[in-house]
């Protein structure tokens, strides 16, 4: 257990420290853009009420040297002070917490259905190699990896919700159906099944992808030929020599790409109006409110950093070279 | 002989000869759209809402009665541009600083790798709406924005070639031998490190047409130019009456994306024979 | 054929008859096993000498049913226990493969999953093939890895691999191959990757699992020390095809073919017979207080292991002398060398060279010393730039001293002739040449220099036998005809013994023993040198006096 702590005090430290150059950042950025911070930091709406700019600037004491100004940005920062949004009269942070929800629902099911899928796909074509099998996963991944995410989305809501009228194509829930229990679950799941598809076929694509190749190269490897010179049933070989070591690079390459997984909930949300961070991140483009953006974008990044740990802790579960003990 | 074996090679791998053939197809689209669509893509050229196959839209008018087919012309000039200087501009700065953390290693090293991991670590096509939206749509912002976004992968690519190159014995050769350091980094290890550079940059490649895509989708696009995805965030909200406005943009992306990814593979093959040397006695 | 019916017991083991496994197209030769025949009888070791390349490792894998997938088995038959394994299904071919037959390989590093205990691998094979329940399949694990000498079977059967050294991992694949008590076991150059002292523990391990259970042992090997060692009967391969085939006493003391002849010549034989070499005037180079330790692994929250590669390192060099750096691999001999050179800085002491400090030079001021010291590096494949040409790579030491590129390039040309190589070599690309040629070039490049001390790491050890008597026989040439000091770097006592005028023995960063080449192998002081000499392969075994006494080259 305490290897487990110093693990998670290593990971909180470099989180941390990855959240203050983020900050940093968003600093840099507000001072960065064209035109006075103050005006860029009250967005496009707020930018007409003088008395909005004139507090933002006392705030944030925008006269101050630059330093001093970082610093107080910071303070405001780690109070979970993240600005204030004029259009939507809110503060940011209020607006990220009640969209988050949506958000992690989305895309930690997309993660997960791209993560099985994909190593599934990925290990049925390595082990048909060759073959029509092989062929026909290998096409699909690959037109999954070259299509643009949010063209995905609109033509499967073209084939399932106005052709077939299976599914909803947008929202979360029913509106004004008022649905309780089961009912209003098995709603909101049958919301979720076209955004988490088009948002997890991507990444299915380069898991699958990924896990082909790796197996291809993990065949090769000489403790596999230990394993067939044991006698071993070819099924024995494949899951429980092959797989569990080609598996090894998928959740590395799973952990880095996690990120991305969470950009592309932008375009998801935008598609479908699932009512997250994303959809709010498009909202804030559309009506210049910099303060939520820049929100998004810390908020973001936290939820990368918390994807990392997981897939970390995925990874040192099934190699036990990675010591979290010591 | 080189070139002779290297096209050899290219165009034993099927897909990667279709690949090249879409890609020129769609470079002669883009550099001849004034000829085969003199109007400008963004005016109103015939009655809105007319379905593929029309009278004078082949691929029918959008909302505001402007020809798709113009519009997916004109398009490629921008997908093809911006995809090629950003990633330029990627290669560059990823190559450089791979290059300096991998040769020089200790401190350098663990410097540069900070702050590509912070990179990495960074939701990159959030960073990509958020640069663009405060810096404004141009094609400038977007080109730096997707190029930002993009050099980590490849700096992590060069590092470790430039480390695993700079311990081969050749190298630790040339520098016994006194060979200054940029003699070993041009001659010795830079020559031996670009074929995987070269694979991935034309994989980038790819990866920025996308990203471009998806800005103009949010409406992040270059407002002067008309790109693919303009043309399909503009259609979103009439899908259900008319598919053609998203489907044909979404084809054009879809085929050029592929058709560097094919390209990308097809280098793979040629350059980095491993895969298909066959085992020696 | 007929020979079966011949009443003569015992029945062989396995009989390969006229066996032969097709290449793919496109590569140097059509077949890998040529028209292969030979028998192996029960509690017998039959080695199988060859170089690379000449199928002796094909053989085996076809006998396990492991070929890989881009060969083909083209005629013949595999008869174990009179049945023709080649016809058999797939199913029981399986039960053979890791019941009757079993097989350790080279690399114990790379062979045992890096994911799974290495108990519960070795559990594995026995869950395949015996009817043991899950208890005893434990306590037969256990009693396996005592039979082969694992230390606290009960602990070390939860380790996974990358706890175990090297030989332990060796261990592991021997006890995981005698599981199921099979009755033939295949080794394939289980030895080769090992250090020396390793190496006499696991081949007295295996001479003492064969006597006792009676199995059938084929081992494969290119080492005619270790045939010398192990055998009770020897089969010579060469380029697929088997040349000689005899008891051990009859191929190791008489051989008949010529090709054996070559390889047996080629054998590092000349313990101590070297002049004594006069030490006169001041050292070359004297190295003192060498001190560096590596840190491995660690970082911010995890404590780096430490590994000593130098402790108080001191050595001498003088003009004209060789001086032998012998020690198993993590020794830290190569970081001596490394630092003469310049490719590395030791955490402190001093290298003086002709009477200057290098250690205390700055970069620039240390470039003058490149020219007078130079370096062959182990590995012929990896140490030229594959991108360009040969005469390039010799020539672009001078050239970056200054030199015109035309007088270099000449001087290339002249060097390749010298190191026994065409001229028009210089216009070619590495990997049109062999791995001993490639040595050469290497060797010229360093010559270019006009060195006075050269640091050869490990210059031999990529190399086939008979391919590494000709270089140690270009080495010593050119050693004597430009009266060069040489550091030789050298895992192998039997080649130091062949080019060194005096010797130092290192063990964990520290020399145990230094003194001439002679004193040290005919009186070795030190333990640890004692038990160096004492794990030579083949140390009962003499060279025939008529190969010995001529050159490998001309043994022909």
């Amino acid at each position: 257990m305490a290897g487990l702590a110093r693990f998670f005090g290593g990971r909180l430290i470099k989180a941390v420290a990855i959240l203050f150059a983020i900050v940093v950042m968003n600093f840099l950025l507000v001072h960065a853009a064209p035109g006075d911070p103050a005006t860029v930091m009250a967005g496009e709406a707020g930018a007409g009420d003088a008395q909005f700019v004139a507090q933002l600037r006392e705030q944030f004491g925008l006269d101050r040297p630059l330093v001093v100004q970082l610093g107080t940005y910071i303070g405001h920062v780690s109070t979970g002070d993240l600005g204030f949004s004029y259009r939507q009269q809110k503060p940011v942070w209020e607006l990220l917490v009640q969209r988050l929800p949506a958000t992690l629902v989305l895309t930690a099911s997309a993660f997960a259905l791209a993560l099985v899928l994909g190593i599934g796909l990925g290990t049925l074509a390595a082990v048909h190699a060759g073959t029509l099998r092989d062929g026909a996963i290998t096409v699909l991944a690959l037109l999954a990896y070259a299509t643009p995410i949010y063209w995905i989305g609109l033509m499967l809501i073209l084939l399932f919700s106005v052709r077939l009228g299976w599914l909803p194509a947008f929202g979360y829930e029913t509106v004004g159906a008022g649905l309780t229990g089961i009912a209003h679950l098995a709603d909101i799941a049958k919301h979720m099944v076209l955004p988490v598809a088009t948002l997890g076929l991507f990444y299915m694509a380069v898991y699958a992808r990924l896990t082909r190749a790796s197996i291809q190269e993990v065949r090769d490897m000489d403790f596999v030929k230990t394993a067939r010179a044991k006698g071993l049933r070819e099924s024995t070989v494949v899951f429980r020599h092959i797989l569990r070591n080609a598996i090894l690079p998928v959740i590395t390459v799973a952990g880095v790409q996690a990120g991305q997984l969470i950009g592309g909930s932008i375009l998801i949300e935008t598609v479908f109006a699932w009512p997250g961070i994303g959809r709010l991140a498009f909202e804030a483009v559309l009506q210049r409110d910099y303060q939520v953006l820049l929100g998004i974008f810390f908020i973001s990044s936290v939820m990368v950093i918390v994807f990392n740990i997981v897939t970390d802790l995925i990874y040192s579960l099934i190699d036990p070279r990675i010591d979290l003990a010591s | 002989m080189r070139s002779k074996t290297f096209w050899q090679a290219y165009a034993r791998n099927k897909a990667a000869r279709f690949g090249l053939v879409i890609m020129i197809l769609v470079v002669v689209l883009g550099l001849f759209a004034g000829v085969l669509f003199p109007a400008s893509p963004w005016d109103m050229v015939n009655a809105p809402f007319l379905p593929p196959l029309s009278d004078g839209a082949l691929l029918g008018t959008d909302t505001l009665g402007r020809d798709i087919a113009a519009g997916i012309a004109y398009g490629a000039r921008v997908s093809l541009l911006i995809g090629m200087t950003s990633t330029a501009v990627a290669v560059v700065v990823g190559v450089t600083l791979g290059a300096l953390a991998g040769f020089f290693g200790g401190w350098v090293d663990d410097a540069l790798m900070r702050f590509t991991e912070l990179f990495q670590t960074i939701p990159n096509f959030v960073l990509t709406v958020v640069l663009v939206a405060i810096f404004t749509p141009s094609q400038r912002s977007i080109i730096s924005a997707i190029a930002i976004v993009s050099w980590p992968p490849l700096a992590r690519l060069a590092r470790a070639e430039f480390m695993s190159l700079r311990s081969r014995e050749f190298v630790q050769a040339a520098m016994t031998t006194g060979q200054s350091n940029m003699a070993i980094i041009f001659r010795e290890i830079l020559p031996n490190s670009l074929s995987p550079l070269i694979v991935s940059a034309s994989l980038m490649v790819a990866t920025a047409v996308l990203l471009e895509s998806s800005l103009s989708f949010l409406g992040l696009g270059d407002p002067n130019a008309m790109s693919w995805g303009y043309m399909i965030g503009s259609a979103r909200t009439v899908i259900r009456q008319a598919w053609w406005m998203s489907f044909f943009p979404g084809l054009a992306i879809l085929l050029t994306v592929l058709a560097l990814n094919l390209i990308g593979e097809g280098l793979n093959d040629a350059l980095n024979p491993r895969l298909s040397r066959q085992g020696k006695a | 054929m007929a020979a079966i019916s011949v009443a003569e017991p015992p029945p062989p083991l396995l009989d390969v008859r006229g066996l032969s496994i097709a290449l793919p197209d496109g590569a140097d030769r059509p077949f890998a096993v040529d028209n292969l025949s030979f028998t192996l009888n029960p509690d017998e070791i039959l080695c199988v000498v060859g170089e690379s390349g000449s199928g002796k490792s094909m053989t085996a894998h076809a006998v396990m049913g492991l070929l890989p997938p881009s060969v083909r088995l083209a005629a013949g038959g595999l008869f174990f226990r009179d049945t023709n394994v080649l016809t058999q299904p797939e199913a029981k071919r399986r039960e053979l493969r890791g019941g009757r037959i079993a097989m350790i390989f080279q690399e114990p590093m790379t062979a045992l999953n890096p994911l799974m205990r290495v108990g519960e691998q070795v559990e594995e094979s026995l869950r395949a093939h015996t009817p043991l329940d899950r208890a005893g399949r434990r306590a037969r694990v256990q009693e396996l890895f005592a039979q082969v000498g694992l230390p606290n079977p009960a602990e070390l059967v939860r380790s996974y691999p990358f706890r175990l050294s090297g030989g332990q991992r060796q261990r592991v694949m021997i006890a995981l191959a005698l599981a199921c008590e099979p009755d033939l076991l295949i080794a394939d150059e289980p030895t080769t990757a090992l250090d020396v002292t390793t190496q006499k523990q696991i081949l007295d391990l295996i001479r003492r699992i064969q006597a006792e259970r009676h199995m059938g042992v084929m081992f494969i090997t290119h080492d005619f020390g270790v045939v010398a060692e192990i055998a009770h009967r020897v089969a010579v391969m060469q380029n697929g095809k088997m040349v000689e085939i005899g008891t051990a006493a009859e191929v190791l003391n008489r051989p008949r073919h010529p090709y054996t002849r070559q390889l047996i010549a080629a054998v590092p034989h000349t313990m101590g017979q070297r002049a004594a070499f006069a030490r006169v005037g001041e050292p070359l180079l004297r190295a003192e207080g060498i001190n560096k330790i590596f840190r491995v692994g660690g970082g911010l929250f995890r404590k780096a292991k430490e590994v000593v590669a130098g402790h108080e390192i001191a050595l001498t060099i003088h003009a004209g002398e060789t001086v032998g750096l012998v020690g198993e691999s993590g020794s830290g001999k190569s970081t001596l060398g490394r630092s003469i050179v310049g490719l590395m800085k030791p955490d402190n002491g001093h290298i003086f060279f002709r009477g200057t400090d290098l250690m205390t030079l700055a970069p620039r001021d240390f470039r003058p010393f490149r020219r007078e010291i130079q370096m062959v590096f182990q590995d012929p494949y990896a140490s030229l730039n594959p991108r360009r040409t040969v005469g390039d790579i010799i020539a672009q030491g001078p050239v970056a001293f200054g030199e015109s590129p035309s007088v270099a390039r000449a001087k290339a040309e002249e060097l390749l002739g010298l190191v026994g190589l065409d001229g028009n070599a210089a216009g070619r690309y590495p990997h049109e040449f062999s791995g001993g040629q490639r040595q050469r070039i290497s060797i010229a490049r360093a010559l270019a220099m006009g060195p006075s001390l050269l640091i050869a790491d490990e210059p031999v050890s990529a190399l086939d036998v008979s391919v590494q008597a000709q270089v140690l026989g270009l080495l010593d040439d050119i050693r004597r005809r430009f009266n060069l000091s040489m550091l030789f770097i050298t895992h192998d006592l039997r080649i130091a013994s062949r080019v060194c005028d005096t010797i130092a023995v290192m063990r964990r960063g520290v020399i145990v023993e230094t003194g001439p080449a002679d004193r040290v192998f005919g009186d070795p002081r030190h333990a640890y040198t004692r038990a160096l000499l004492d794990a030579i392969p083949g140390r009962g075994w003499h060279v025939p006096a008529e190969l010995a006494q001529c050159p490998a080259e001309l043994a022909q």
